[in-house]
């Protein structure tokens, strides 16, 4: 699946919570639960994006074209954001993820979580991405 | 459900119609503002006391000849008398306004640092300082080659003041400690460590950020050399803020930061600097600042410190009591003396994450290190959750953040 259409899948099953903040988090808290963890050899501060309040790590490599990322984070909502830019952004071409504006996140109404005084390290996050992106594509 | 406040002679209705921010829906939910130690609401008083200086009196102070200057200028001036009133400061020449705590200490680091601080002096912190009031002094000691001793907390988050004494010795040459801690609320006893370092002839800075609001102050009676607060948090806007400095090290530094206002000659060979708090208010001062902070001392002088205080300790004793039903939450720092301020965690919960809930339930509260990094080292903790109060809280209010928690809980299990 392409970026638009993952991106659109996951507008489409956030619809169902358009008006409960609840089941938006307890959903949201279930995708952070089964985000894939990250290698613990990657969870070094060599990895670390760090937020005021809670720390996101980030593995970025690079196979058969394609980026893989895997992430972790120390709080649970943090971690629930996270899984979504991986389902997003992972196993997706380096010029694909570049060139992604993740208006998702904007139509399922979290982007609260995206402003720079959520000290979530979120949008750290996003930028170290592409920036993992850019370098990675240099490999190819 | 029986009210126990009813006995206090406070009125909290009549208070609370007094903050229009109060009506304010978060998250299409009324607002249960329990951030307060962060920064306090403003009531109508001292926002119409800074409306009307600028629809009826705005003009440059201390400069012009003409009458809404010097009626401005009278204001400023009243302004720092309210605040000597109600710090009991000697004199008016005591009182330094500032952008606000921070600066008020970076201020005396400034010029207390060029003074008296020497290669091999000793600076004295303590580990529950916000980070305010611990860097200003790091800068200094590596600028002049100090050393900065830290006062070790005991097991439930007070001072050990056995070991600040140890401290104290004939290289030190300042204390500087908070009154009321930021983050656990925490009550010092300053009075006690004023005194073990008057005996060595040492001076003392105490950051009154989160006392000021809360409890009255007696500069005098303390004995401190500076104590230092900010506008906003007791009602008053942000951007103003106050360093009372003794006479004598008012006298004694040289400016803080130089240009207009300062000076009384210049020339190009020889400056004479003013005497007094000019002498560190350089530029334009915040003069809408000093109106609304006199407004509101005024406000809460009205319904008196004392009753505030008491109001507050319920709303406190209220909240605490509850939290210690919950299972799974710690209390930080859960000691009889402290000042509307509880700090906690719950089990197994990130702080963002339970601050981040609440939040869609209407209740604001701090989650994070709240400045106070070392202190979340002391616990080995990445943060807490801090609730914090202000007189127009209410225990309905207190009800709505626990069930509000009750929920978090819930949903982070």
């Amino acid at each position: 699946m392409s970026i638009a259409e993952v991106e659109q899948e996951i507008v489409e099953e956030f619809d169902l919570f358009a008006d409960d903040w609840e089941q938006k988090y307890e959903h949201l808290i279930e995708l952070g639960k089964s985000l894939p963890l990250i290698d613990p050899k990657y969870k070094t501060d060599d990895h670390i994006i760090k937020g005021c309040q809670s720390k996101v790590w980030l593995h970025s490599e690079i196979v058969n074209g394609k980026i893989i990322y895997t992430a972790d984070s120390d709080a649970i909502i943090t971690k629930g954001m996270v899984a979504l830019m991986i389902r997003v952004l992972s196993n997706q071409k380096p010029d694909d993820i570049l060139n992604a504006n993740l208006g998702f996140i904007d139509a399922i109404d979290l982007k609260e979580h995206l402003s720079p005084t959520r000290a979530n390290g979120l949008v750290s996050m996003i930028k170290q991405m592409k920036l993992d992106a850019l370098a990675l594509k240099g490999k190819i | 459900m029986q009210d126990t406040l009813h006995h206090t002679a406070f009125n909290v209705e009549k208070v609370r119609a007094d903050f229009p921010i109060l009506k304010v829906l978060v998250n299409n939910k009324p607002l249960v503002y329990f951030d307060n130690g962060a920064t306090a609401q403003k009531p109508t008083q001292v926002i119409d006391a800074i409306a009307k200086y600028y629809y009826e009196e705005n003009s440059n102070i201390h400069r012009g000849v003409h009458t809404l200057s010097q009626k401005a200028t009278t204001h400023y001036e009243n302004a720092r008398a309210a605040v000597q009133k109600h710090l009991n400061a000697a004199d008016a020449n005591e009182i330094i306004f500032t952008r606000g705590t921070t600066e008020s200490i970076n201020l005396v680091a400034h010029c207390f640092g060029k003074l008296c601080i020497e290669r091999g002096d000793e600076i004295v912190v303590s580990e529950m300082e916000h980070h305010s009031n611990i860097l200003p002094w790091q800068l200094l000691c590596e600028e002049k080659g100090a050393v900065l001793k830290v006062i070790p907390l005991t097991d439930n988050g007070e001072l050990n003041l056995a070991e600040y004494k140890k401290l104290l010795s004939a290289k030190t040459k300042l204390v500087a400690v908070t009154h009321v801690s930021n983050t656990l609320g925490v009550i010092n006893d300053i009075k006690e460590i004023v005194a073990a370092a008057k005996q060595k002839n040492i001076a003392v800075l105490l950051d009154g950020a989160q006392a000021i609001p809360h409890m009255a102050v007696d500069v005098q009676d303390i004995d401190c050399d500076f104590y230092c607060f900010s506008g906003h948090k007791i009602y008053a806007p942000t951007g103003i803020g106050v360093l009372y400095a003794k006479a004598k090290w008012v006298e004694k530094f040289g400016p803080y930061q130089s240009g207009g206002g300062t000076i009384k000659t210049v020339s190009f060979t020889k400056t004479v600097y003013a005497d007094g708090p000019l002498k560190f208010e350089a530029g334009t001062p915040n003069v809408e600042g000093a109106i609304g902070l006199a407004a509101a001392l005024h406000y809460i002088n009205e319904i008196g410190l004392d009753v505030v205080a008491a109001y507050e300790n319920e709303l406190m004793q209220y909240t605490t009591e509850k939290l210690k039903q919950l299972p799974n939450v710690k209390i930080y720092g859960d000691v009889p003396h402290k000042a509307a301020v509880i700090s906690f965690n719950v089990n197994n919960a990130h702080p963002f994450d339970v601050g981040t809930i609440l939040d869609k339930q209407g209740v604001a509260v701090r989650t994070g290190h709240h400045c106070a990094q070392p202190l979340m080292q002391h616990y080995n903790i990445p943060g807490t959750i801090r609730v914090s109060f202000g007189f127009y809280n209410t225990k309905q209010e207190i009800d709505i953040f626990i069930s509000a928690l009750e929920k978090a809980i819930k949903m982070l299990a």
